[in-house]
Formats: structure tokens, C-alpha cells, sequence
């Protein structure tokens, strides 16, 4: 009885938190979705004076919003796809075969991510210059794909370790080559929990912008690049408003791809959990 | 239908030998089981045959070719793991297709040929169903059907039945006797389950640390066991340190009178051979328990110094705990030093 009735009481604290999310969330989410729909709005007015299209038009209008909008999803499918192509066999590797210095390896992928990105990115910033990568498409790719390689490495190689060895020698056992065993049934298996790294790449590439503009910049600007610099710049809060709504619309799909391709397990199995 | 043939076949690993100068020829369509408890080199030696292991020396050979370096998918052997490993992606029919289709065959007999097998092991209208939504029986059959599709030489098997409960172990092996009689394939079974061999095999392998403790027909392994190791690893059996002494084995009060040079000895008696008598005297033994199960009771029987011995009874109602009674070996054996020295006559 006792039990029952402590499992029954409110958790004040849970929701606390969650009231206190959902403000820091929601409440700036609504003020700028509300500036992007916005033509008039003075002090100290609460609401608008005057909603409208204006601004939509006028941004979509610039030449510089459609090249960046280009820009930012080809340099996404871009780094996503190369990543693949290189962190996938890598993370079999890691996986499955023993080879010297593995461990080692493994754990420099946490490099990137274990020091300040700025000071990182300034030095390499540094070497690109030397190979005249600076404000190239491919220099961005390549610092992008630095970016990408924790979870492209690390999330794949946990789903290759759970899939049972014993499949794999069943499949050698019928017939198939060790390339067929890996394309018809490790990866299937793994499938789910690669998908999840890779929307991740993807995602993550797309809203990246500190190595963008350090490598990018000026030539290749990517669009939260220029929101950033239209919010820095610009007099006019519409235009960065209107940025930042178009930039939902990527991560809304990728969520919703997400909830339809992976099954609720996957991203914590992809972590080990 | 092939001859599989293992000449002096060794496995080492870093540290261990799992298999040791190996050799046994399995004849054409005969079913031989690789007995014997874990860590005795049975799986590594199936392994082996598959191609999952490379020998470190040694040869192996189906119908004269050598394999023994074969990688697995060129192997004509088929292999049934413990474990099912279905391909949990794939719907049964794409499980037992998978195979064909790297065979290039033609879409409609890789359908007749699927659904044929399945038929054979009973699954006849499975080939839709997920395999996830199968039973662990319905599973183990559809990894013995997707064997099986592509008619290897040499059917292997790794102790297929040990993750499923005691009932339907026994029905499957009965059909997996029944379908290798029907096919003649040539099988090689891993069990650690002594009932499992004793059932299905033509012959029996006893392994003991990666070598072979006996290789006999079931009847012979089980009446006429080699070694003490066999005596107590086939069925139950009583096994009791003593020496002979002028034809007789003591062991403290124990006698039993058998023409064997004098020694250290072992004596090895089934329970079902161990007659129990009322005592005469004071008595040989004390019975601690007796234990009914109802077509035949066992008694457990402690010997003055604590040794316990079972011994079969066909009533239990005959007997009971604390009771003083003398023992009568029908049929026994003695071993010394790993060899059987002396048996009797009657092996019943």
C-alpha cells in the first residue's frame, strides 16, 4: 500500500524542470516565429501591429539566400555521403578485426571533440591556407567531415558489435563472399542504428557554423552563416526571423524521418545503452 | 552422399590445444555424434569442418578433396548453429532463398526447391512469416531447412536442440532422424546431452580435451565403456576407487570377487545392474533416500565411509531410509590407469 501511494504522488520536481524547458524552448521559438510573419512591430506594442508576408518576399528575393540554401544542401549530402563511404568500412574494421594500435586509434577520434573547436579550428585554418583549401567548397567539406567522424565512427561500430557473429558464418556457410555477408546481412542489421548516425551527420553538418565560416568565408557561405551575419549586419530583425524559420524545416523532416526509420531503441543501442 | 575423412587434425589456440591429433572418417550417409562435456574440443572440431576455424596441422577431406584451407563458402558442408542465427531481416522464404539466389538458379525452381524444404521439415505455408514471429522449434527448423535447401555433402550440426525445453528436443531429433535416414546425408552432430547421441548416432565420439576417449557404436559406448571418463559420462554409473586383492575388489566392506591382477582398481556398476538385497549381517550399506519414479525407484545407498551409490529399484515401496542392506553387482567392469582391466560377463 505504502508503495503504491509514494508511486501516485506528483513529481513537483519533474515537472519543474519540464515547465522551466518548455520556456526556455518554446517561449524564444515563439518570438522568432513570430518576427518571421511580422511587418510592423513597434514599442511598446505586445502583438504585431501588422503580420504579413513582406519579409518572406524580400529575403527569398536575394540571389545570396538561394546560393546559400544550395550551398548549405550540397555540402550536407556532400559530407554526408563521403562519411559513409569512409566511416562505415572504418567502423566494420573497428569492430570486427583486431589490428596494431586499434584502441588508440579509436579513442582519437574524441580529439576533435575534446579540445576547445576554435583554437582547433584556427590552426587548421593555418594549414588550409598553406594548401590554398580558404573559402573552397572542398575545404569546408573536409573540415565538415572532421566533424562528422565521432559519431560516424563510434555509433556504427557499436551497432556492427551487436550483430551476431553467427549470422555472418551462416551466411558464409550458404555461399556468400565476406563483401556479401557485409552488404546482405550485416548492415541490414546494423541498419536502423547507422541511419541514426548518419541523420546526425547530416543534421549536424547542416547547422554547423564556426569551421564554415572560419574556412568558408567569404567565398562559401552556408545559410546559418548568413543568418548569422544578416542578425550581425542587418538593422532589420525580419530578414535573420525569416532565415531561422527556413532553417526548421530540415531538422523537422529529419525528425520525422527519424521517428518513421528508427525504432525507439536504436539511438540508445547506438550508444552502447 | 560423400565420405567426410579427418586425419590428425590439431587446433591450437594461444595458449591452448582445443583439438589434439584428431582422426575419424565419417562413412557415406552415416550420422556420427561428437560427445563430450565443454572445453573438449567438439565445437572447435565442427568448426573446423565448416571452415570457420583454420587446423594449425593436419588434413581434411570430403570425398578425397581437401578443405582443409577451403574458405566456408566454398565448402560443400552445412552448418546448423546453436543459435538458429536466422537473418531477422529476411521472412523464412528469403532466409532459404538467400543461398539459392547466389547460386543463380532460376526464380521458379529457387520457389519449388524453397517450398520443398519446407515441406520436409514440416513448415509447409511458413514462407511469408517473419522469423521473428516463429517458435524456437519452428526456428531451429527453418536453420536445419536453409541447410539443407542447398544439399551440402556433409551436414554439420552444433548443438542445435540445447536452447529449447526437454519435449520438444526430443521431437526434433526424432525428425532429424528421420529426414537424414530419408536423405542419407552424411551428419556430423555436436551434443554435450548424453540421451541426444545415444538416440540419434550411428556412432559415438566421446571427447575428452580436444582427443578421442572412445568411438563406438551407441550400444557398445554405453555397455562397454573404454574408459572410466566414458563410464561416467554415458548414462549414470557408480564409479568406486578400491584394489584387488587375490581375485576380490574391496573397498571398505565392499567385495566383489573379479579375475584381475592385483592393484589399484576402479569399479564402474550402472545403477540398474547394482542389485540391493536386506541385510544378512550388520550390512554392507545404509540406504539415505530412496527416490520413486514411478516406473522404477533409484536408492541411494551411503557405504560405511560415506561413499554414495545409486542403485535402481522397481518398487520403491520395498525400501526405506536408514535400512541396512548388502549390495550385488549383476554386471560391472574395472578399470586401471584409463583401461578397462576385467568385465563381466553379463553386460545387461
Amino acid at each position: 500500500m505504502a508503495r503504491a501511494l509514494i508511486e501516485k504522488r506528483m513529481d513537483w520536481t519533474g515537472i519543474g524542470f519540464a515547465a522551466v524547458l518548455t520556456v526556455v524552448i518554446i517561449f524564444p521559438l515563439l518570438v522568432v516565429g513570430t518576427w518571421a510573419f511580422t511587418n510592423v512591430w513597434r514599442y511598446p506594442s505586445v502583438i504585431p501591429q501588422e503580420f504579413g508576408l513582406k519579409f518572406w518576399q524580400q529575403t527569398l528575393a536575394r540571389a545570396d539566400v538561394w546560393s546559400s540554401i544550395t550551398t548549405s544542401l550540397s555540402l550536407s549530402v556532400t559530407v554526408t555521403l563521403l562519411s559513409c563511404v569512409i566511416c562505415l568500412p572504418a567502423a566494420y574494421a573497428f569492430a570486427r578485426m583486431e589490428f596494431p594500435a586499434r584502441n588508440l586509434l579509436f579513442f582519437s577520434f574524441l580529439a576533435g571533440h575534446a579540445f576547445p573547436k576554435f583554437g582547433l579550428l584556427v590552426a587548421i585554418a593555418g594549414i588550409f591556407l598553406q594548401l590554398n583549401l580558404i573559402a573552397t567548397f572542398w575545404g569546408v567539406v573536409l573540415i565538415q567531415l572532421v566533424g562528422t567522424l565521432l559519431f560516424m565512427i563510434w555509433i556504427p561500430v557499436a551497432a556492427f558489435q551487436s550483430v551476431d557473429r553467427r549470422m555472418e558464418e551462416a551466411a558464409r556457410d550458404v555461399g556468400a563472399k565476406p563483401f556479401r555477408v557485409f552488404w546482405s546481412i550485416t548492415l541490414p542489421q546494423a541498419g536502423p542504428t547507422i541511419a541514426a548516425a548518419v541523420l546526425l551527420s547530416f543534421v549536424g553538418t547542416f547547422y554547423e557554423t564556426e569551421g564554415a565560416w572560419l574556412i568558408g568565408a567569404p567565398q562559401i557561405r552556408t545559410l546559418p552563416v548568413l543568418m548569422i551575419s544578416f542578425i550581425n549586419n542587418q538593422p532589420v530583425i525580419q530578414y535573420g526571423a525569416v532565415l531561422s524559420v527556413i532553417l526548421w524545416v530540415p531538422s523537422f523532416a529529419a525528425l520525422l524521418f527519424a521517428r518513421r526509420i528508427i525504432s525507439s531503441g536504436s539511438f540508445a543501442r547506438g550508444f552502447g545503452g | 552422399m560423400a565420405v567426410l575423412d579427418i586425419q590428425g587434425v590439431t587446433k591450437k589456440f594461444s595458449t591452448t590445444t582445443a583439438v589434439d591429433d584428431f582422426t575419424l572418417t565419417v562413412a557415406d550417409g552415416e550420422l556420427v555424434c561428437l560427445l563430450g562435456p565443454s572445453g573438449s574440443g567438439k565445437s572447435t572440431l565442427l568448426r573446423m569442418i565448416g571452415g570457420f576455424e583454420t587446423a594449425t596441422s593436419g588434413l581434411i577431406t570430403i570425398d578425397g578433396e581437401d578443405v582443409t584451407r577451403v574458405p566456408p563458402e566454398r565448402r560443400p558442408t552445412g552448418m546448423v548453429f546453436q543459435s538458429h542465427a536466422l537473418w531477422t531481416h529476411m521472412n523464412v522464404f528469403n532466409n532459404l532463398a538467400f543461398g539459392l539466389k547466389l547460386r543463380r538458379l532460376p526464380k521458379a525452381e529457387i520457389k519449388r526447391k524453397v517450398e520443398a524444404v519446407l515441406d520436409l521439415v514440416g513448415l509447409g505455408g511458413y514462407g511469408s512469416r517473419a522469423t521473428t514471429q516463429l517458435s524456437g522449434g519452428q526456428q531451429q527448423r527453418v536453420a536445419l531447412a536453409r541447410s539443407l535447401v542447398l544439399e551440402p555433402k556433409i551436414l554439420l550440426l552444433d548443438e542445435p536442440f540445447a536452447s529449447l525445453d526437454q519435449h520438444l528436443r526430443e521431437r526434433l531429433r526424432e525428425e532429424v532422424r528421420d529426414i537424414q535416414q530419408r536423405l542419407k546425408i552424411t551428419t556430423l552432430f555436436v551434443t554435450h546431452g548424453q540421451d541426444e547421441a545415444l538416440a540419434l548416432a550411428d556412432r559415438i565420439v566421446v571427447m575428452r580435451d580436444g582427443h578421442t576417449e572412445q568411438a563406438d557404436r551407441p550400444d557398445v559406448v554405453y555397455r562397454e565403456p573404454a574408459t572410466p571418463f566414458v563410464a561416467g559420462f554415458i548414462g549414470s554409473m557408480n564409479l568406486v576407487d578400491g584394489t584387488i586383492a587375490n581375485g576380490v575388489f574391496t573397498h571398505t566392506g565392499f567385495a566383489v570377487p573379479l579375475a584381475a591382477a592385483d592393484g589399484p582398481a576402479t569399479l564402474a556398476v550402472r545403477p540398474e545392474a547394482l542389485d540391493i538385497v536386506p541385510a544378512a549381517g550388520a550390512g554392507m550399506a545404509k540406504i539415505h533416500r530412496v527416490t520413486d519414479y514411478g516406473t522404477h525407484a533409484i536408492v541411494d545407498v551411503d557405504l560405511p565411509d560415506g561413499v554414495r551409490l545409486k542403485a535402481m529399484v522397481g518398487e520403491a515401496r520395498n525400501w526405506s531410509a536408514g535400512q541396512a542392506i548388502d549390495l550385488k553387482p549383476r554386471a560391472f567392469a574395472a578399470y586401471r590407469y584409463n583401461a578397462a582391466i576385467f568385465r563381466s560377463l553379463d553386460n545387461g
